[in-house]
């Protein structure tokens, strides 16, 4: 038993809604579908380099307003480019995303329309180059608070948002494109769930004590739904990934998956952030006597 | 007040807070003073039932907290014994602050709580707009035609000191009157404050005066004493406001051993960026060519 003062949290919870969490999942996906987008440009895979930046282009357009919509002064958003910090992932993430969105938006845009061929294809390049620092800082983001199953989970949680966001993008390309394109969709679909609940489970197993947010309660139960979603859909593309309706079926299941993770980790801060014990119990084995 | 030659080069003194926890009376003119001074709004009137403290914790609407901590007596005297403050009982100045002092009863801990305008302040290091700053007093103050209420700010504190305020959309907290210090003015709190618990002054002095008081206390056989903030070798690189505690600081409902959570962030970054690589991988081995 720890001592506290009435119980109450020592940390404050966090004052994000529901948007951001649904941020980490769209941006997620925006960022690794860029990837993929370019691996497919590059590797001459035309239908795939579509629906991989039609995905891209959609992720980033959605988390745009969901990003204003969470600010307590929307009308401020462009305070976000007044300095650049790298001491606050927020001004990375948001100096990210002011070169991304364009370049995602741009190569679609490009592609749909047929104009402007080569600075859609350099658009994709550069979205596709910055893809992978989109789908991971957000890892950052919740890791560098006061939170202790946010930020003791610092050296796992990128790793488990890399893999979220493979899984995302792998399965809405697996599900949007022909098969005979699709191949490394599934691949990609597959590594990113193993990743996904591979890095849950080193998290869980490091956190000790911490973890009890991830394994019970809410974010606990969202954590398991997000596993099972994940393993069947990664299961799903593998076996039967190539016939249409189930290709859909494996990807819906995928994207629940990688969205659930995003509002198990989350759920899990809140929870954190109100137990007295998960802050005071670390410091005081690190407190000098 | 200001001191020409402050310290790491800086032209003024840095200026903070000693609470003296040992003389606090609980009576929460500073709660009332930082209100008044600061216009912050009503925090709700709700009964806690937690000792006198119906103000429960620092917040958007809260910038000084008098804690109430109501401990149990370490001795087991017989009930109906005079509390050994009582008179005849050879009463002396610290008599009522140790913990294992004999009779029964209730050892009774109060401690107004504040910003702790920390040496490295992860609320300010987080802060995407740059509204949070370090002013010319080496003080942590929000400025408020700047933030757009992003709220990244509140879980990086790690004292759960800084919050949003709803209706207005951005953060607040203890200023430590930016406004006063500017006008050569003591801060509301400290001023109002009756038995000096709350001591304003640069921050070399406060720790002087800080280390004679805790030798006095210790003397004179109050061992639970400890400062709470002074060491600048601690996790935030001391605190600007800093405390006399006469307990554990968890007691009070402070962290601790608070680290400033953007110690770490090189380390976060490495391992972003080895997930991204990764990440590329995974894209780069999915599109290989299969034979």
């Amino acid at each position: 038993m720890t001592d506290s003062y009435y119980g109450r949290p020592i940390l404050k919870a966090p004052v994000w809604k529901w948007y951001i969490p649904a941020y980490f999942f769209t941006g997620g996906l925006a960022g690794a579908s860029s990837a993929l987008g370019l691996a497919a440009q590059l590797t001459g895979n035309r239908r795939l380099r579509r629906t991989a930046l039609g995905a891209a282009a959609a992720g980033v357009a959605v988390s745009g307003p969901l990003l204003v919509i969470d600010l307590g002064r929307p009308g401020r958003f462009l305070n976000m480019l007044r300095v650049a910090k790298p001491t606050s992932p927020m001004s990375v993430g948001s100096w990210l995303l002011a070169a991304f969105a364009p370049a995602a938006i741009g190569a679609a845009a490009s592609d749909v329309t047929g104009r402007a061929p080569r600075l859609g294809r350099a658009a994709a390049a550069g979205a596709g180059v910055l893809g992978p620092a989109v789908a991971t800082y957000t890892a950052v983001l919740v890791a560098d608070t006061a939170i202790p199953a946010w930020h003791e989970a610092h050296q796992q949680l990128p790793f488990l948002f890399a893999g979220s966001s493979m899984a995302g993008a792998g399965g809405v390309a697996l599900a949007s494109t022909p098969a005979a394109a699709a191949g490394p969709a599934r691949r990609l679909a597959v590594i990113g769930a193993a990743l996904e609940v591979g890095a849950s489970r080193v998290m869980d197993r490091r956190l000790g004590e911490l973890a009890g947010p991830y394994e019970e309660g809410r974010a606990g139960r969202l954590a398991k739904a997000a596993e099972a979603c994940s393993l069947s859909g990664a299961l799903l593309a593998a076996v039967a990934g190539r016939r249409r309706p189930t290709a859909i079926a494996a990807g819906t299941l995928l994207c629940a998956g990688s969205l659930l993770t995003r509002f198990s980790v989350f759920r899990a801060g809140f929870e954190s952030a109100a137990d007295p014990a998960a802050t005071v119990g670390p410091q005081r084995l690190r407190r000098p006597r | 007040m200001r001191h020409p030659a402050g310290a790491k080069g800086s032209l003024m003194a840095r200026m903070g807070f000693f609470t003296d926890t040992s003389v606090c009376i609980g009576c929460k003119a500073c709660e009332v003073a930082c209100k008044e001074w600061n216009d912050v709004p009503d925090d709700g009137l709700d009964f806690l039932a937690m000792s006198y403290d119906n103000t429960g914790a620092l917040g958007a609407d809260t910038w000084r907290h008098v804690a109430f901590v109501e401990r149990p007596r370490g001795g087991s005297a017989p009930p109906g014994s005079p509390p050994a403050n009582g008179p005849g009982a050879g009463w002396s100045p610290a008599a009522d602050l140790l913990p294992d002092a004999g009779g029964a009863g209730v050892r009774w801990l109060m401690s107004s709580d504040v910003c702790k305008h920390c040496t490295h302040a992860a609320c300010l290091d987080v802060c995407p707009t740059g509204a949070l700053f370090r002013t010319e007093f080496d003080t942590v103050v929000v400025q408020q035609d700047v933030c757009n209420g992003c709220g990244y700010c509140v879980p990086a504190c790690p004292f759960g000191v800084i919050d949003k305020r709803e209706a207005d959309g951005r953060v607040w907290k203890c200023t430590l009157c930016y406004d006063r210090l500017k006008a050569d003015l003591t801060p509301a709190c400290a001023k109002a404050c009756p038995t000096e618990s709350i001591q304003f002054g640069p921050l070399e002095e406060l720790r002087e005066r800080a280390s004679g008081r805790l030798g006095v206390l210790r003397e004179a056989g109050v061992a639970e004493a400890r400062l709470y903030g002074a060491d600048e070798d601690d996790g935030v690189g001391g605190f600007g406001a800093f405390f006399l505690l006469l307990d554990e600081p968890e007691i009070y409902g402070l962290p601790p051993a608070p680290v400033v959570t953007t110690r770490d962030l090189p380390g976060m970054w490495r391992a972003a960026a080895g997930a991204a690589l990764a990440l590329a991988g995974a894209v780069a081995v999915a599109v290989l060519p299969r034979r």
